[in-house]
């Protein structure tokens, strides 16, 4: 599965994409293998907040209904409405036309934090030999 | 002639429990064991073994015809007067055709939920009429597939208006004109989701906090009063206040649905849709919603899919959530429905059609209309002037002298207080009963008139702006099948696309699924037990009454408890009655603040579903690499929580199959840090006679009686889970508002939490079927069906053992009732996943173990005690020879993407068809295996694709064209 250059990622298998003020995030390509088809998405209302670490929404797959943690606090700009007719575009394109909020983060030092690509990489391949 | 050679012939344990003495050491020497005890031995921890078990009474069991006597006179002793108490139970001409054909059928009543689509088209399609019986009566789009019972549902439905405003408005609004069983049931309910129930008359309710969520309206209401409620609903949605309707089937026949109002989710029962009223239950309850709220809506939803080619198939929609309940954010445990009694119900509807329901229903109104005329002239008592729909509210001066009266005349009326009386009429209501109830008003006066008479002159009381004026059950399906001939052929189309228990074995771990004996079915369509309504007057159900005491007292010798509330109506509610009965224990004792829960991952998802809706906070607890709890783990976690902690629940044996060691000094750890011990019972079958949850510790525990005690599992429903209790919680224990109940043996003193479920002992009418499977087993046919189930999962991890790695053992390397094999190598090898294991399995007659659960990528099989040898070595045959197919692919004989396991289910229409372009035989495809030639269970459709139905959910049926459309653009 594809990790990318330039984004941030959590160990809850969510990437981040910081571009300005504002935060895009979805769930990895990792993930969306993991999960199989995904069949529907919860999804915040525009103007809530979110907290790092916390739930704040949902993926339903055949195999399975995860929760989805916020990487970083913030507030919700942006919701991908288009995710409510297709949510096959988690699987399609994770990390495109498959985000799922954008963010206003309230302390931009969460980031931080977070892998890069090489940490994350390394982090699924320890994680799936585990299994 | 000895005297063994003239005892009685009908013995029932070597009915039940299968493999005989021979076999059994056969099979525990193939297991390395020279006797069966000595597998035990090795099996069950020393320190928590049982010397023996005793009960005070059927200790040695009773022969069939014992039984079935005994049954006889436990009849005699119920009374069964004709009930006008209405309050959501109605008597019903039950159709023979459906009592017979349905009811009385294994192969109905046997099947598992319809997990596996390809060989259960049959009830899927059967409960999508059930949904769609719903969405029509009550004008809503959305059903799901049942739910427990009305007063669960309204609970459900006021939880759901808690999830649609995200928690932030608290208060949750009843009407006062609904049943006082609802009310009380939501109450329970609302203290774990830190909800304020406020009951109200109607024309009080005041949204002005700004803080109501919901409200609750009954229509009509539980005294009869039919009100047009567009008003109302109005008036709450300005507040934002969503609005809940408890509502009856049969008058929404008449009357504007619902919907037409603008509620936003309808609840209520099904039963007097040809379900009889049973002492209570079971019966299929509903709850319908608008495409807005789809997605929140609690229990099993079946939905249209398409198959493998293309074609039109049905499964049950969303699974995952149920499957994978969201532990912690759960809002709701239902992981059941009550599939047979929504099944009946739908069938009824099927039956009689709109035009037969109709008139079932304005003859139903008509009779009311002429007691209600009746009485009026009669001049002894005042009617309630409201329109009415089937019951009739009376002022009279002494209530109770007038339900004396009637009582002579064995006649139940309900009274609401001491000067007011409602009676309800049903399907079964005879002119001559209303004229026996004009007999009782007149106290002794002449009637001068009789109720034929009064006919002509009886007006409908329904305004015509509340009269129904929409269509229903338009479908086909509900206007062709109204002779019993078609009825009859329908019920059987259906019933052959099912494989059920009298098909082949049932595998499925930590199902339970063993023998439905027929003994133990038969009382249950007596009339004697059938035809009590829930709340007669206790002295008119004696015989029932006595069955509990006894079966009270047998379930406490085998689980060493001291008391037992039979009110919980599944599993699952039992957790959840459990858990509320721990917490009113610690709230009794001051101790408000212990509200955590440690729960181990590999728990059933329902336990952390079940400790949210407490308003408990769930510490999770790992396993080590052998599937145990971490004890070190557990005690970190209690000692850390020791102010807070209120309980543990724990499943023995484990989840995964194994006795863990540990269990005693686990409990110990919690009871030492404050904690009381939950104990899931869904693998009771591996204990019952060896060991028991008191003794080992647990404090409160659940009994599943559709596991372990034989209530069949009708394909989806009903259960049973009545929970045990020590001494110090039996005043905790369930009560109801009507008639008021409690722990069996009664404790000393009462302190019970409220009522779970809507009748006062749950589901009473299957409740002789675990009572007679205990009765005629006898302590000693129990321990044996134990053992037996523990040799025959050995037997068969042996046999499979050279094949699937077997995953988790005990400390002797056995395994307990029920075993995992791990698939998961064989995906990276073969490309092979576990639900291509389980269809493939179908092509060999059977049903799929349990997929995925507890550890993804594994099948665990359960056998039961009830299956031969011959069925073990067959499933194991089928088994192996799989194993031999998925070598094929790895050794690159067969292809990865297409071959024989997924192309499984292999269905006629598939393999008759003209062209056949797979790689591998239709032959091998349909007959892998030699059985397969004299006798083959044919799955009904390729393999169904949940992907499809889940993202396009269709849950009712589709008109004809539709269908076809739906077929070609898939």
């Amino acid at each position: 599965s594809s990790v990318l250059e330039g984004l941030k990622y959590a160990n809850s298998h969510e990437w981040v994409k910081h571009e300005g003020s504002v935060a895009t995030i979805g769930i990895t390509d990792h993930a969306q293998d993991h999960l199989g088809e995904v069949v529907f998405v919860e999804l915040p209302e525009a103007n809530s907040s979110v907290s790092k670490e916390k739930s704040f929404g949902a993926v339903e797959s055949v195999k399975a209904t995860s929760e989805i943690l916020s990487p970083i606090s913030g507030e919700v700009i942006e919701v991908n409405t288009k995710l409510t007719e297709s949510p096959g575009l988690i699987n399609s394109s994770p990390y495109e036309d498959g985000w799922m909020i954008k963010v206003k983060p309230s302390s931009p030092a969460e980031l931080e934090a977070l892998m890069g690509p090489k940490e994350y990489t390394k982090f699924c391949e320890e994680e799936d030999a585990a299994h | 002639i000895s005297v063994d050679a003239v005892k009685p012939s009908d013995t029932f344990p070597r009915r039940h429990n299968s493999a005989t003495p021979d076999e059994q050491t056969h099979m525990a020497k193939f297991c390395g064991f020279d006797h069966i005890d000595s597998l035990i031995d090795a099996t069950v921890p020393k320190s928590i073994r049982l010397d023996s078990m005793k009960f005070s009474k059927f200790d040695a069991g009773l022969t069939e015809s014992q039984m079935i006597q005994h049954m006889v006179d436990l009849a005699s002793k119920n009374k069964v007067f004709k009930s006008f108490i209405g309050m959501g139970y109605y008597n019903t001409h039950v159709p023979t055709v459906i009592l017979r054909n349905i009811m009385e059928n294994p192969a109905w009543y046997t099947q598992y939920t319809p997990y596996q689509a390809e060989i259960s088209q049959g009830r899927l399609e059967s409960l999508l009429n059930f949904q769609t019986v719903i969405t029509d009566l009550t004008g809503l789009p959305m059903s799901n597939a049942s739910l427990l019972d009305e007063g669960t549902a309204a609970a459900e439905a006021m939880a759901m208006c808690n999830n649609i405003l995200k928690g932030k408005k608290k208060t949750f609004v009843i009407a006062s004109n609904c049943h006082p069983q609802t009310i009380d049931v939501c109450k329970t309910r609302a203290d774990g989701f830190d909800l304020k129930v406020v009951t109200s008359d109607l024309k009080d309710i005041d949204y002005s906090s700004g803080d109501v969520c919901g409200v609750l309206v009954q229509y009509p209401g539980t005294e009869g009063e039919v009100l047009d409620y567009a008003e109302f609903v109005k008036n709450a949605h300005a507040n934002g206040v969503k609005v809940v309707m408890a509502t009856d089937l049969l008058a929404l026949t008449v009357l504007k649905p619902p919907g037409e109002f603008g509620a936003d989710i309808v609840v209520g029962s099904a039963q007097r849709f040809g379900v009889p009223m049973g002492y209570g239950g079971p019966h299929a309850a509903f709850l319908a919603t608008s495409q807005e709220y789809k997605r929140m809506m609690p229990g099993r939803i079946i939905g249209i899919s398409v198959d493998s080619s293309g074609k039109q198939a049905l499964r049950m929609a969303m699974q995952t959530r149920e499957q994978h309940i969201r532990r912690d954010k759960a809002t709701s445990n239902i992981c059941t429905a009550q599939a047979l009694l929504a099944n009946m119900a739908a069938m009824y509807a099927v039956y009689h059609g709109p035009a037969g329901l109709k008139s079932i229903a304005q003859r139903v109104h008509g009779l009311a209309g002429i007691f209600s005329l009746g009485l009026n002239k009669l001049g002894v008592a005042e009617v309630q002037e409201l329109p009415f729909f089937d019951t009739v509210k009376i002022k009279c001066s002494d209530a109770h002298a007038i339900a004396d009266a009637a009582s002579k005349s064995e006649i139940n009326l309900r009274v609401v207080d001491s000067t007011t009386i409602t009676a309800s009429f049903d399907e079964t209501t005879t002119l001559d009963d209303v004229d026996k109830l004009f007999k009782v008003f007149a106290s002794g006066k002449p009637v001068p008139f009789t109720a034929e008479s009064l006919a002509p002159e009886v007006q409908n009381s329904i305004p015509s702006s509340l009269t129904r004026e929409s269509p229903y059950l338009t479908h086909p399906i509900f206007n062709m099948y109204h002779t019993e001939h078609e009825l009859l052929r329908y019920i059987h189309k259906l019933q052959s696309k099912d494989l059920s228990l009298c098909h082949s074995m049932i595998p499925l771990g930590s199902c339970t699924m063993k023998l439905n004996a027929t003994t133990e079915m038969m009382p249950v369509t007596w009339p004697s037990f059938t035809d009590i309504h829930p709340f007669a007057p206790v002295e008119q159900a004696q015989g029932y009454q006595e069955m509990f005491e006894n079966l009270g007292d047998l379930l406490c010798t085998i689980t060493g408890f001291d008391s037992f509330s039979l009110q919980p109506n599944a599993g699952a509610a039992g957790e959840y009655a459990g858990l509320m009965v721990i917490r009113a224990y610690h709230m009794s004792r001051g101790d408000h603040h212990r509200n955590v829960c440690i729960i181990p991952v590999s728990a059933h998802g329902t336990n952390p579903a079940s400790a949210a809706m407490c308003g408990m906070k769930i510490i999770t607890v790992g396993t080590d690499a052998k599937g145990n709890i971490n004890i070190e783990e557990v005690r970190k976690a209690a000692e850390a929580n020791k102010d807070n902690l209120a309980a543990l629940m724990v499943t023995y044996p484990s989840t995964h199959g194994v006795y863990e060691e540990g269990i005693d000094e686990i409990c110990n750890i919690i009871h030492e840090n404050g904690g009381q011990v939950y104990m899931d019972g869904a693998n009771m079958n591996a204990q019952v006679g060896l060991t028991s949850p008191g003794f080992i510790g647990a404090d409160v525990c659940h009994l599943n009686l559709h596991k372990t005690f034989c209530i069949p599992h009708g394909g989806g429903g009903p259960g049973m889970g009545p929970i045990g209790v020590k001494n110090h919680l039996a005043p905790f224990l369930p009560s109801h508002p009507v008639i008021p109940t409690g722990g069996i043996p009664q404790p000393e003193k009462t302190a019970p939490l409220g009522a779970i479920s809507a009748a006062p002992w749950g589901s009473a009418l299957i409740l002789p079927i675990s009572y007679t499977y205990i009765a005629m087993m006898g302590s000693g046919g129990l321990t044996d069906a134990s053992k037996i189930a523990i040799l025959n999962a050995n037997y068969m991890a042996k046999r499979l053992e050279k094949h699937y790695p077997v995953l988790f053992r005990g400390v002797n390397g056995t395994v307990a009732h029920e075993f995992i094999i791990d698939l998961r190598g064989f995906k990276n090898t073969a490309g092979i996943e576990p639900e291509d294991v389980a269809k493939r399995l179908m092509d060999y007659g059977f049903h799929g173990p349990t997929m995925s659960w507890p550890v993804p990528g594994t099948l665990m099989i359960e056998p039961t005690e009830s299956e031969s040898k011959a069925e073990l070595d067959r499933f194991c045959d089928a088994l192996i020879s799989i194993r031999e197919e998925i070598a094929q692919i790895e050794k690159g004989n067969a292809d990865v993407q297409n071959n024989v396991l997924k192309g499984a289910p292999h269905p006629p229409s598939l393999l008759m068809a003209d062209t056949w372009k797979k790689p591998y035989s239709r032959e091998y495809a349909a007959f892998p295996a030699p059985w397969l030639r004299s006798s083959k269970f044919w799955p009904t459709t390729g393999r169904v694709d949940n992907v499809y139905g889940d993202r396009k959910l269709v849950c009712t049926l589709l008109p004809e064209e539709e269908q076809v459309a739906a077929a070609v653009s898939a």
